[in-house]
């Protein structure tokens, strides 16, 4: 991946504050955000920005790493069931892996990501955790 | 449309071949196919690949393999579709005869992967995902997978063992194959006791980085110049999408796509899966095994471990799949991989597919999947007996 800053400032309101976008027609809500909706093929959108809460569907234990995520492996990675529907898929943190299982309340917050390209851009982003609720 | 056969197939062995770049790969398994079919004349060239840019250095294979074979001059290009690109290639000569374009064009599947480190090919891999939403989060292709299998697990009640019969039959089958990777048996208790790469994706799970090349001929079927004897017949070729993203897809353990692609395809040949003698699926991980006989209509939902469990799957079985050792041990080249699935179809409609042989197998599917089955590739072949 390169290191570039504009396709990661382009990003930012999804990464740091899980924005997507709900379709003016048919109202469902999508996260990322698209062009075109899945559902009805409408093309008018407000952002919508998601609360971060939802539930585990699924998850695993990286051992080898992508380049750039070197220094984490092994971690956790998941998929996460938002309550507003989309799923979203994350790095996990302060969790035991041991302890992570199908269908706890989980939560987003912000951490950094990786450090990209060799002047290491941090990337900051959404991680999920337990909530605990 | 016209009618079209593949007249000549070729492969190099799936190896570490240290000794070998891609154009070197490609060639040899190009010109095995040409003596095979006994042509040296070619339309056009379809070239399937994923990864040449990121791993070899390379792009522009079209123009490159062709003046590498002593064609240059003749239609060539490149296409992607990630682990789908050589079904995808296959498709794209096929559309090419018939249409009556092209009378006889060759197709060949390559991919050098062992020139990198696995970081690297990691990285690669996973840009058949979400390149900003998975593999920016670090998500590998592997843990996608891995994901998939631990919620296929909870919803169907199933342990890591109940996936054991696909490692342990490709293994078998492999083991008859001079081409394969993997030429040796795995046994209950080797699969069990494989270490983790993503739980619960144990090594045995999980086809090998590796290198090879396969190529096809295809001519129409009405100039086969004689070499009717060992043409196969090409019932259908279709492909279908999906999502590229796991988190885009309202049902996750549902591959829309292979069930879209494997019915367009059954109607396009006019059978049903019962026709069907036997399956090259695309076991890149075992959990995509089950998930593929059933969206491809060979298994109920939630019950593709027990056609493993059963032994339907073994080379005398009510379904053979990965005869020749399929992804898991014949080997994963990428973008040859699909070709791979169709050359060992042939071989099976040919009878000569040696000790793998399947009894009076006249009907055979190859599936060749990109990302989890965001593209799914369906050819559909029939031999003369």
């Amino acid at each position: 991946m390169a290191e570039n800053l504009a396709p990661n400032w382009r990003l930012r309101e999804q990464r740091y504050q899980l924005v997507g976008n709900v379709c003016l027609k048919c109202g469902a809500k999508h996260f990322p955000p698209r062009q075109v909706c899945t559902e009805c093929r409408g093309a008018e959108f407000e952002p919508f920005p998601f609360s971060g809460n939802g539930e585990l569907y699924s998850f695993t234990t990286l051992r080898q790493a992508p380049s750039g995520f070197e220094d984490f492996a092994p971690y956790a990675v998941g998929m996460i069931k938002l309550d507003e529907g989309p799923l979203v898929e994350a790095m996990l943190t302060d969790v035991n892996q041991d302890d992570l299982e199908i269908g706890m309340r989980m939560e987003m917050v912000t951490r950094k990501i990786r450090a990209e390209g060799e002047r290491g851009l941090l990337i900051y982003g959404y991680k999920f955790r337990p909530s605990g609720d | 449309m016209r009618d079209v056969s593949i007249i000549g197939v070729g492969q190099t062995p799936v190896r570490e071949h240290w000794d070998k770049s891609l154009r070197h790969l490609a060639v040899d398994a190009l010109l095995a196919a040409l003596h095979d079919a006994h042509v040296e004349e070619m339309d056009a060239i379809y070239v399937g690949n994923m990864l040449s840019g990121e791993l070899a250095g390379q792009e522009h294979l079209g123009a490159l393999i062709a003046d590498q074979l002593g064609m240059s001059g003749v239609a060539a290009l490149k296409v992607e579709a990630a682990c789908g690109a050589g079904g995808s290639a296959a498709h794209a000569g096929f559309l090419a005869v018939a249409s009556g374009q092209y009378r006889r064009v060759a197709v060949v599947g390559v991919e050098k992967m062992t020139d990198m480190w696995n970081g690297t090919v990691t990285s690669g891999l996973s840009m058949a995902a979400d390149g900003e939403y998975e593999a920016a989060n670090g998500i590998s292709f592997v843990g996608l997978n891995a994901m998939l299998m631990r919620r296929y697990m909870y919803e169907y009640d199933l342990v890591e063992e109940d996936f054991a019969p696909f490692a342990l039959n490709a293994h078998a089958n492999a083991a008859h194959n001079p081409n394969a990777m993997f030429r040796k048996h795995v046994t209950l208790e080797q699969f069990t006791k494989a270490k983790k790469v993503a739980d619960p994706i144990s090594l045995f799970d999980s086809s090998p980085i590796c290198d090879g090349a396969a190529a096809l001929i295809l001519s129409r079927s009405e100039n086969l110049n004689g070499n009717t004897a060992r043409a196969i017949s090409i019932a259908a070729s279709t492909i279908a999408t999906d999502s590229l993203a796991l988190h885009d897809r309202q049902d996750p353990l549902w591959l829309r796509a292979v069930e879209l692609s494997s019915i367009k395809a059954y109607a396009q040949a006019g059978v049903t899966p019962q026709d069907i003698d036997l399956f090259e699926l695309h076991d890149a991980f075992s959990i995509v095994a089950p998930m593929s006989l059933e969206a491809a209509g060979f298994a109920r939902r939630g019950a593709g471990t027990y056609f493993g469990r059963d032994g339907e799957i073994a080379i005398d079985g009510k379904l053979p799949i990965s005869t020749m050792g399929g992804l898991k041990a014949r080997g994963h080249p990428i973008g040859a991989t699909g070709v791979y699935q169709i050359v060992e179809a042939v071989q099976q409609l040919r009878g000569e597919a040696g000790k793998n042989q399947v009894p009076n197998a006249r009907i055979a599917m190859a599936q060749s999947l990109g990302g989890v089955a965001a593209t799914a590739v369906t050819h559909i072949l029939k031999g003369k007996g």
